[in-house]
């Protein structure tokens, strides 16, 4: 790791750069395992102007490896905001209008309360002995932040992927304070084969001798090879084949023919050692474990006796859900499964599917189709819904 | 042809069929001009399926509640009579399965509106009797081998549809070429030769 760099993720873990906001033994989160996570804190970074009726503000959910840093420079990687090609001024969500609140999942790594964070009952990082969370838990404490910023009604959820779950499980659980909820490039559930893909990803970390049993933090050792490995597999399905090919083939790597060994000597190859060795010096390996579990146990239909509809049944909020044609990870199947599920109930819902090959991160990238729905969809709700500027 | 800002002629009658504060499902609701229509005017509380990402997009700017999908495969997730109103305008004739999308219709519906093109009209025949070849008019602009109407109908055909599926055809309309509607005295035969577009207001 670079010296030069001010701030390591074990910093941003613990006492972040970002505004932060305890919540003391008199808030306890209670969550949906059945135990208690208190006292807790909740890293966020918000953008733009709260408006006088506190009527303007738009919560962004990020997504497995997010952080609340959607709109500015990463305290860590010195890169800019993950969402700055939607959110920001004069953009989709455009904060020159909206209150833009970002905040870190429970269970995360970037100043929320997760396993790298110090156990205040014994002084030493929770690791292991932190509570499994689910994406209900992220929600919850969310909501208690937006509690805690004053704000009764969200004017809109916004979040893609794991992101994309939260904005569910906020219509369903919050339904009466979300006026707009736009799920992305997401599911209701995780299917088998993303529980799958997850569970190649723990595997790598948890077999990384550095992981010792998930007290490294405590031991002095930082299991990055599995956690690497974990980001390289995952990163695949975050593309397409077809991506893939067009930007790497099977062109070589600073070098004119293959050289009989195991070097990289495919640019896809150094492609993928570059996105886990970069990654590991900004993210927790327990992380990584935790945060994969919430999507696993994610299963919004299973709480409503397999019925969807029934999750969304009376609400108010008004849906544009987002599928990218190319997506694997998350198909379009999935979203028509959710807008079915809301037809059904008789909820007013949107649903547009992006045409690219740039995969499940298609939500990350420039695709103006997607940003164009994104801002028409905010635009006309918020003029037919007489927000005041 | 001239430009106006005058919603299509078609659109005027339909929406004129439809009673204020309803709930109505636009098949093939394109740039949502018809949802739009019906929001302003009659207060309906309106949703759209439109399988052009251009159109939806655009519905969804509008503030039209619109999703992306295919009349053909996607009107079996809509529940029982959930809507007042369904309407199908100038998409039957590009659907794959005429019959089965009218059934879905007058399931998903309390009451079905329907309007195409008529293929009945004196032009189609006559272009078709003298050239010998499939009839390319103003209002039927495509080629045989790049068009997305694959099943043409006469008023007189559709008719027979909506016997055959248990519809009973609460009101219709034709119009002829200029727009104007077809007096109600007329008899079918004399629709299904002048009349260029026509609309039915169905029920089960």
């Amino acid at each position: 790791m670079e010296q030069s760099r001010v701030r390591t993720a074990r910093d941003e873990a613990n006492s972040p750069s970002s505004k932060v906001v305890h919540f003391g033994a008199d808030k306890p989160l209670k969550l949906g395992s059945g135990s208690i996570l208190s006292p807790f804190q909740v890293a966020y970074q918000t953008a733009g102007t709260l408006n006088a009726d506190r009527s303007n503000a738009i919560l962004i959910c990020h997504a497995l490896t997010g952080d609340q840093h959607a709109t500015n420079e990463h305290p860590v990687t010195g890169k800019p905001g993950w969402w700055e090609m939607l959110v920001g001024p004069g953009k989709p969500v455009d904060t020159d209008r909206f209150f833009v609140i970002c905040s870190n999942v429970i269970g995360g790594c970037m100043g929320s309360s997760g396993p790298a964070t110090i156990d205040p009952a014994t002084g030493r990082a929770y690791g292991l002995n932190f509570p499994v969370i689910t994406i209900g838990d992220m929600v919850r404490a969310q909501a208690m932040l937006v509690d805690h910023l004053g704000i009764d009604k969200l004017f809109a959820v916004v979040g893609g992927s794991m992101g994309g779950m939260q904005v569910l499980e906020w219509a369903r659980s919050f339904s009466e304070r979300v006026r707009l909820a736009i799920p992305i490039a997401t599911g209701a559930r995780h299917t088998a084969q993303n529980i799958a893909f997850h569970e190649v990803g723990r595997q790598a970390v948890m077999a990384d001798p550095d992981w010792c049993g998930g007290s490294y933090i405590e031991q002095g050792r930082h299991p990055g090879k599995g956690l690497a490995v974990a980001r390289m597999g995952a990163h695949i399905t975050y593309l397409s084949e077809a991506a893939l090919h067009r930007k790497f083939g099977r062109n070589l790597q600073d070098r004119n023919s293959v050289t009989f060994g195991f070097d990289a000597d495919f640019q896809i190859e150094s492609y993928l050692r570059h996105q886990g060795f970069t990654f590991v010096d900004r993210f927790d390996a327990n992380s990584y474990l935790y945060l994969t579990r919430a999507m696993d146990y994610f299963d919004l239909a299973a709480e409503h006796n397999g019925r969807l509809a029934d999750a969304f049944k009376d609400s108010k909020t008004r849906f544009c859900v987002v599928s990218f044609t190319s997506d694997w990870l998350f198909p379009t199947g999935e979203s028509r499964m959710i807008v079915h599920a809301l037809n059904a109930a008789g909820a007013s819902v949107s649903f547009v599917e992006i045409e690219t090959d740039r995969g499940h991160d298609a939500f990350l990238l420039d695709e103006p189709e997607f940003h164009g729905a994104v801002r028409g969809f905010i635009n006309a709700a918020a003029r037919q819904l007489g927000l005041v500027q | 042809m001239s430009v106006n800002t005058e919603p299509r002629i078609d659109l005027r009658v339909i929406a004129d069929l439809i009673r204020p504060g309803s709930r109505v499902l636009d098949v093939g609701s394109g740039d949502g001009e018809l949802l739009d229509l019906l929001a302003r005017e009659k207060q309906v509380d309106g949703r759209g399926l439109e399988i052009s990402q251009r159109g939806v997009n655009e519905s969804v700017a509008r503030g039209l509640p619109v999703i992306q999908g295919d009349a053909d495969s996607d009107l079996s997730y809509y529940p029982d009579k959930g809507f007042d109103y369904v309407i199908l305008s100038q998409t039957l004739q590009a659907t794959r399965n005429p019959k089965l999308v009218l059934n879905e219709l007058l399931r998903i519906g309390d009451r079905a509106i329907v309007s195409f093109p008529n293929f009945g009209h004196w032009r189609v025949r006559l272009s078709l009797l003298l050239k010998g070849r499939m009839p390319v008019t103003k209002d039927l602009p495509y080629s045989w081998y790049d068009t997305p109407n694959i099943h043409f109908c006469t008023i007189r055909d559709f008719v027979a549809l909506c016997d055959e599926v248990g519809a009973k055809v609460e009101s219709a309309a034709a119009m002829d070429a200029s727009g104007k509607k077809i007096g109600l005295s007329m008899p079918w035969w004399f629709w299904n030769f002048f009349g260029q577009q026509a609309i039915f207001l169905l029920r089960r």
